[in-house]
């Protein structure tokens, strides 16, 4: 695993060879495991051990980059001859900023490495698959799923002095249970691997399946629908990219002409934490400025947004600059040069006042639609942030307070500002993995008139 | 590199490896983007790697690592074999693959014109034309275009005696017109959506794409989509480009078709298929005139789905996999075939890189053109009724490939054989077998084109992979309109 140590001489040897004005370094070193099971059997299992070494060059108003995953000598003097040529011949950009300066960085954030997920074995990954297996034995279903972990240090060093760095590792454990037809899925991630169950997932994925057996079909329409947390992580996670001050230049987000107006309901608060104890990642951004904690929306309505350095002095001095509250950097630029400026990336939502469980918001419903988790969406709208995709892996119709009986899956076409205005209750916000959107903090939610269009045939 | 492979094929031998195979990947990608009159991207990237995928106790084993000093081949190797032992304690029965004649042989795909001869000032030169002739049009609020081009060497040996080396060249290019107003954000692109076009050619394929000659147009009909008609909701024939036609062909019927889809490999994330080994040769997938093949051979044209041979060493076939309406084939492997009783793999497994394992992807899954000449004009003209749809804006489809969405950049209505109105938001959807079976004509090789799709995600870890899509315009009869926006 690379150290800071060995990063800062490699830092020196590109600074030697650097002819540019200024020069900054990230680096990304991952040591990941994956153990992949399927039919009741691991069937791939794989391991993978590399550094990424990303250089950037700047001359004046010039930068480009390039990026290599070779440190010997001769690689180096290549890829900085690579970034430097690639600088020289751009255009003067009037908005590139000169390289971060190291300043201060306030507080510290929470460790996100443990040694024994480190130190996961293919052996105890095996073991894990084992027991998931055994109970998809017992309940005459078939598995699939991973069991994965890594461990990543990242970095970044500057020709004015910025060093960062952060050392991480990850576990991930996702199941599918299988039955003739129904399905039930469970996921989740974190980066101690002690705190993972995989029989407590697998319990919960057989029960889905079982209890889902012998789907019905019941006619697409508006429904109450309650979502786990995945199921809503990854539809909210469509919007976030819309939070970055870039976005706003740009015209291209649906929070154009929509800032500090009420387009959510008021039980809407949202903020991005990256030290939240829930949260996971980098403390720093893509030119190495601290990642802010920012409230992006109180009550509903969208207080602020992100900023890198360049957005920020672009904001002031164009004809948003009176429209969007608070305007100064946060730290969640991405690495430049880059076309999308910058967002939030450790989205965290806040706990309602009353929250419910998933079994009273069950309770309090009379006809509805239970959600497992979403699949495959994808935008139909930018500006009403329509949305559309399937269920998927545990889809149930509630009756008379009850998980009555599975049904066939459903696809949505769902406007998120729509879904979010018409949260009827809220769960405590979890650390939640899906497969369309980052991992983030969200709760379960139960929304009144939520858009299913159409019944496929599973 | 044959001698790097060698220490890896070696110790896995020796650490009780019944099969293995090494690939070594170089792989150099050049990435440029402009938006709004300015330089969005300019990057370089280059990474070098081994991958060491071995049979121990009869199960399967994958490492790699980027250092490529004897020490670390030597240990890459032994730990895949470490793992694939630990696979052991969770198995049913022994990996056994299908037989393939071992060859050595080397292959470069054919190009013209290297593309990282070309100067980068060249490129952000075309980059900054194709933007400034976007936004000479009054009411385009953003402009973005991009350029991307790839160069991957190869080197594959196995411990059957395989010893390939392979090299591509990947070019792509594309552009996007966005405008704003009102409470619409409205988008064009050429020469498609989501990265344009992509193709296993050199520099050759940007000058043939006419890139800047087309660039005003796609601003005009981004401003124009604003203030047309919102495409109505009902039954409809449609008509569908041929670029939106190849995205129909990747997701509803190159991913089913994939065998570890079917055989539920692929279950905890991309899905499973409808297609059950039951359904093979009895299957009505479309109508007489849906034909269909996976071919990889670089004679099908230089798709992102053409190759010498796959990431295991078989050589590159054309399977057909839709013939007059019948389903008729997989795309399978090594280690698959065996479940559709073949006893030759259809060569379709492929990594994105160095530190990926192999798996089954689509080659280049194309529909075959009309044999009678028909080109587009002819097609509408000979529509009564309908909603002609071109370029794609959202995809989406079940995790068993039967229900899909798909909403296009912009539609026209068709009348009287003629074109006569612009239309926002067109979206269809359907049931897989449905709409195929409703194909009721599809223009002929004039009209055809092979299309790249440069971003089809699968596997876990995740891989992105490029995959070809040769298609025409073809008609649909009785498809549902308007789906996306109903309720909204």
């Amino acid at each position: 695993m690379l150290h800071q140590d060995r990063a800062g001489d490699i830092f020196s040897r590109i600074k030697k060879l650097s002819s540019g004005d200024e020069v900054e370094v990230l680096f990304y070193n991952v040591h990941s495991a994956l153990t992949r099971f399927a039919n009741n059997t691991i069937h791939q299992n794989v391991a993978e051990e590399n550094q990424v070494i990303s250089i950037r060059s700047a001359f004046g108003q010039r930068t480009a980059r390039a990026t290599t995953n070779r440190i010997d000598d001769e690689s180096l003097r290549r890829v900085v001859q690579a970034s430097e040529s690639l600088a020289r011949v751009q255009h003067e950009d009037p908005d590139l900023l000169p390289l971060a300066e190291p300043g201060q960085v306030h507080g510290s954030s929470p460790s996100r490495f443990f040694e024994r997920t480190a130190a996961l074995t293919p052996q105890e990954r095996a073991d894990a698959v084992s027991d998931i297996v055994k109970i998809a034995g017992r309940e005459r279903l078939t598995t699939a799923g991973i069991f994965a972990s890594s461990e990543v240090s990242e970095g970044i060093f500057n020709s004015r002095g910025l060093q960062r760095w952060h050392l991480q590792t990850s576990s991930e454990i996702s199941v599918t249970m299988l039955a003739q037809d129904s399905s039930g899925w469970q996921k989740t991630n974190s980066p101690d691997v002690g705190s993972l169950d995989p029989r407590m997932l697998a319990e919960v994925a057989a029960k889905k399946a079982r209890d889902s057996a012998h789907p019905q079909e019941v006619p697409a329409g508006k429904y109450t629908v309650i979502l786990e947390p995945a199921a809503v992580l990854d539809v909210v996670g469509f919007m976030f990219s819309d939070f970055g001050g870039l976005a706003i230049l740009d015209q291209r987000s649906f929070l154009n002409d929509r800032i500090g107006k009420q387009i959510f309901g008021k039980n809407i608060n949202i903020s991005d934490e990256v030290n939240h104890p829930l949260q996971s990642g980098a403390p720093f951004d893509g030119e190495g400025l601290p990642r802010q904690h920012v409230s992006l929306v109180e009550k509903g309505v969208v207080k602020r947004l992100v900023y890198s350095r360049a957005t920020a002095e672009r904001i002031k001095r164009s004809e948003f600059r009176d429209k969007l509250g608070s305007v100064a950097p946060t730290g969640h630029g991405f690495p430049l040069p880059n076309e999308m400026g910058e967002a939030p990336m450790n989205i965290v939502f806040h706990a309602p006042d009353n929250p419910q469980t998933i079994e009273q918001m069950i309770a309090s419903t009379d006809r509805g639609i239970y959600v497992t988790r979403f699949w495959y969406i994808r935008e139909v709208d930018p500006y009403e942030k329509i949305l559309t995709g399937m269920t998927r892996d545990g889809t149930f119709l509630i009756k008379d307070g009850k998980l009555h009986h599975g049904v066939l899956n459903f696809r949505f076409n769902e406007s998120l500002l729509h879904m979010l205005s018409n949260l009827e209750a809220m769960g405590v916000p979890v650390r939640s993995s899906g497969e369309e959107s980052f991992d983030m903090v969200v709760p379960p939610m139960k929304v009144k008139d939520f858009n299913f269009t159409e019944v496929t045939k599973f | 590199m044959q001698e790097i492979a060698s220490w890896a094929l070696n110790v896995a031998s020796l650490k009780g490896a019944s099969y293995a195979d090494a690939r070594i990947v170089d792989e150099r990608s050049r990435s440029l983007a402009t938006k709004n009159g300015k330089i969005g991207s300019a990057a370089d990237s280059e990474s070098l790697g081994v991958g060491v995928r071995v049979i121990a106790d009869g199960a399967w084993g994958f490492a790699s690592s980027d250092d490529l000093s004897r020490n670390s081949v030597e240990h890459t190797a032994s730990r895949a074999v470490e793992i694939a032992k630990a696979s052991a304690r969770v198995k049913h029965g022994e990996i056994q693959l299908a037989r393939e004649k071992t060859m050595t042989a080397e292959w470069v795909s054919p190009f013209k014109i290297d593309p990282f001869s070309i100067s980068v000032e060249q490129n952000l030169d075309l980059l900054l034309k194709i933007d400034s002739e976007m936004r000479s049009v009054s009411g385009v609020t953003l402009a973005e275009a991009n350029l991307n081009f790839k160069r991957e060497e190869q080197w594959f040996a196995s411990s059957e005696g395989a010893n390939i080396r392979q090299t591509k060249y990947v070019s792509g290019a594309g552009y996007s017109a966005y405008a704003f107003a009102g409470s619409e954000i409205q988008k064009r692109s050429y020469p498609n959506s989501f990265g344009g076009q992509w193709q296993n050619k050199g520099y050759e394929l940007i000058d043939e794409l006419k890139l800047v000659e087309n660039a005003r147009r796609t601003g005009e009909e981004a401003v124009a989509l604003l203030k047309a008609d919102r495409c109505p909701e009902g039954v409809f024939t449609i008509i569908l480009d041929s670029s939106q036609l190849g995205l129909q062909i990747h997701e509803s019927i190159g991913h089913p078709i994939e065998l570890d889809r079917v055989l539920g490999m692929e279950a905890n994330f991309a899905g499973t298929s409808f297609l059950t080994l039951d359904k093979l040769d009895k299957l009505r997938y479309g109508s007489e005139l849906v034909n269909v093949v996976a071919d990889a051979r670089p004679e099908h044209g230089p798709g992102l789905g053409s190759f010498a041979f796959d990431d295991e060493g078989v050589a590159a076939q054309c399977t057909p996999i839709i013939s007059n309406g019948l389903f008729t084939g997989y795309l399978s492997s090594r280690e698959t075939a065996h479940t559709i009783g073949s006893n030759r793999s259809g060569g379709t497994l492929r990594a994105e890189g160095w530190n990926r394992l192999p798996i089954i992807r689509m080659t280049n899954v194309s529909i075959l053109p009309g044999e009678k000449p028909l080109w587009r004009e002819q097609l509408i003209s000979s529509t009564d009724s309908g909603i002609f749809m071109q370029t794609n804006r959202s995809w989406s489809i079940d995790d068993k490939r039967y229900n899909f969405q798909f909403g296009c950049e912009m539609g026209w209505e068709i009348k009287g054989g003629k074109l006569v109105r612009m239309l926002k938001n067109p979206s269809y959807s359907g049931i897989t077998t449905d709409f195929w079976n409703s194909m009721d004509a599809i223009c002929s090789r004039d009209e055809w084109t092979l299309w790249g799709t440069p971003n089809c995600g699968k596997g876990q870890p995740q891989q992105v992979m490029g995959t070809g899509h040769g298609a025409a315009p073809a008609r649909f009869r009785n498809i549902k309109v308007g789906s996306a926006y109903k309720g909204n």
